[in-house]
């Protein structure tokens, strides 16, 4: 019989809030990154892609780490932080910046494709019908690559959920406070005894997984209707 | 209208340069593909931007290179019915047809959206998405898109290509009712000769990205008599259509003509090819042909072995194609008295 302890059903919950908080703040930054690689022609086009997407390719553990530096109390925005009485090291909000940070290339890949899929053609259409740039963003882009935008959200969801090495170094793995899933998961195979344990998180795991991607498949199909593709 | 352009745009190897003033109601720019009309119809709506020049609407300037000046597409009031519709997928034909009214400024509502969407014969299909509609309606919902958007000037970049040539003239009729019930000015792109002549009153003539000439439609169609491989098609508008044995009568103005097309729905216009039409010096006293018509001969035009005729039939103007040999040994010359000939199938209905 599979039973899960308090501090597993903590980590569960812990890993939903985690996985929620950073996608709901990555989207409209992700949005924004696409919507500027698409379609906006500024300088530096190519730098701000590869920035994006440099987590993509760095081991987390390298992302958690200059994250660290970054956050830490002599860094450069934990300094700022810690005068404002915030702390991001070894807390829940290091959780969600690590999984954010870890999980946007995925985001922004996820919009950008559905930005590009949209035919310029609808663009040139409403800018002569006497839409502004940001009228056709609202109008006609967003609700043209909503369904881009759901799978990017669940990508970058089911990302943050596994999301490890990058939230080890910047939040610890402190239970109940920064102890997510896998986190949970890593602790139980160290300790004698604990592989049963960590088999019921793994479940848990695939079973949060696989509703996540069934929420999404069946949102998805609604935008599909409605847009009539 | 009064639209002054000149501009200059290189696209890779093809160059624009066109310099033209219009101020007809409603301007056809003819030409075939590649010619640089749509290419043209981008500059003037914002889409490009030309290399250098100036465009001015309606005393207006919407472009000029030397003061850097270069208004958007969103504030030229320009409107564009494009080749393939492109009404907005995740929008309701209503949602579409009003797109463009709602963000018009309220002073610049001319035009009633209920009067329009009747003249389209929209009403029903309103609440509908746009994917569910067939190549007509969606031009159509096109068209009243962008006329509700209430714009100075329309361009219409090959609107009907798109569709087969049943329904391209079905739609035909909605244009003309719009363009004719709502003051509004229309630059028409086509290679079609038949929407020139019924779409335009003024016509440029486009070539490798130059204007080549500029002529009335009906001047354009004549010269397609000489030179076109098609030659001359008269547009005749018949009323009246009534069963007449295995045959149609219908009325010509104050001429009967029998037909073999049945009467249908729509305005029973016809196209009648000037070779189709024979002439006889004198009444032949018995001939298949059905439609005898007594002419007179108001102008000859032409060259080498085509010459038109400019035929006058009961106050009807009907232009017919005959041979050189033919003009001398009937003797016709300008005021002559001919007797027109033609076959009960030589109509074929437009729409």
């Amino acid at each position: 019989m599979l039973t899960l302890s308090p501090q597993d059903i903590q980590a569960i919950w812990l890993s939903a809030q985690v996985a929620t908080a950073a996608t709901l703040i990555s989207v409209p930054f992700g949005f924004v990154a696409a919507y500027l690689l698409v379609f906006a022609r500024v300088p530096g086009k190519p730098l701000l892609e590869g920035l994006i997407n440099l987590p993509l390719v760095l081991p987390p553990v390298v992302v958690g780490y200059l994250l660290l530096l970054l956050f830490g109390q002599s860094g450069m925005l934990g300094a700022m932080f810690h005068s404002l009485g915030l702390r991001v090291v070894f807390t829940l909000s290091g959780a969600v910046i690590a999984s954010a940070v870890v999980g946007f290339p995925l985001l922004v890949r996820s919009i950008r494709t559905g930005m590009e899929d949209i035919d310029k053609r609808y663009l040139q259409a409403s800018r002569t019908l006497g839409a502004r740039w940001w009228d056709t963003l609202l109008t006609i882009i967003l609700p043209l690559s909503g369904r881009a935008v759901l799978a990017g959200m669940t990508l970058m969801f089911a990302r943050s959920l596994g999301e490890f090495g990058a939230t080890i170094i910047l939040a610890g793995n402190i239970p109940g406070v920064t102890q997510t899933i896998p986190l949970a998961i890593y602790e139980y195979t160290n300790t004698p005894g604990g592989d049963r344990m960590a088999l019921t998180l793994c479940l848990v795991s695939i079973v949060l997984s696989f509703a996540v991607l069934l929420v999404s498949e069946s949102i998805s199909r609604k935008f599909r209707q409605r847009a009539g593709q | 209208m009064n639209l002054e352009v000149a501009l200059r745009k290189n696209y890779g190897k093809f160059q624009l340069k066109v310099e033209f003033s219009l101020t007809a109601k409603h301007c056809g720019i003819f030409g075939p593909s590649g010619s640089g009309k749509s290419t043209l119809m981008h500059l003037l709506a914002g889409l490009l931007k030309p290399d250098e020049g100036r465009i001015m609407l309606a005393g207006r300037e919407l472009f000029n290179s030397s003061r850097n000046l270069n208004v958007p597409p969103e504030e030229r009031r320009i409107g564009v019915v494009f080749q393939h519709a492109h009404l907005f997928p995740h929008m309701s034909v209503r949602r579409n047809l009003l797109y463009g009214w709602r963000r018009t400024p309220l002073a610049e509502r001319l035009i009633d959206p209920e009067a329009l969407i009747r003249v389209l014969q929209l009403d029903h299909l309103l609440d509908r998405g746009v994917n569910a509609l067939s190549g007509g309606e969606r031009q159509r919902v096109a068209l009243g898109r962008t006329v509700l958007a209430c714009p100075r000037l329309i361009l219409m970049d090959e609107p009907l290509s798109g569709l087969d040539e049943e329904l391209k003239y079905q739609i035909m009729p909605y244009l003309k009712k719009v363009f004719g019930e709502f003051d509004v000015p229309l630059l028409f792109i086509s290679h079609s000769l038949h929407e020139m002549r019924m779409m335009a009153d003024e016509v440029l003539v486009f070539e490798a990205g130059e204007v080549r000439d500029r002529l009335p439609a009906e001047e354009l169609a004549r010269r397609n008599l000489v030179t076109g491989s098609r030659g001359y098609a008269n547009l005749l508008t018949l009323s009246a259509p009534q069963p007449q044995g295995d045959l149609w009568l219908y009325r010509w103005g104050e001429t009967p003509l029998v037909l073999t097309e049945p009467g249908g729905m729509g305005d029973n216009v016809f196209e009648l090819a000037a070779k189709d039409i024979t002439l006889f010096k004198r009444h032949p006293e018995a001939s298949s042909a059905r439609n005898i018509l007594p002419c007179r001969v108001t102008e000859l035009f032409g060259v080498g072995n085509r010459i038109g005729v400019e035929l006058d039939c009961g106050g009807n103007r009907l232009i017919c194609q005959i041979v050189p040999e033919s003009v001398r040994e009937l003797d016709i010359r300008e005021g002559a008295e001919v007797i027109g000939v033609i076959k009960a199938s030589a109509f074929r209905r437009l729409y």
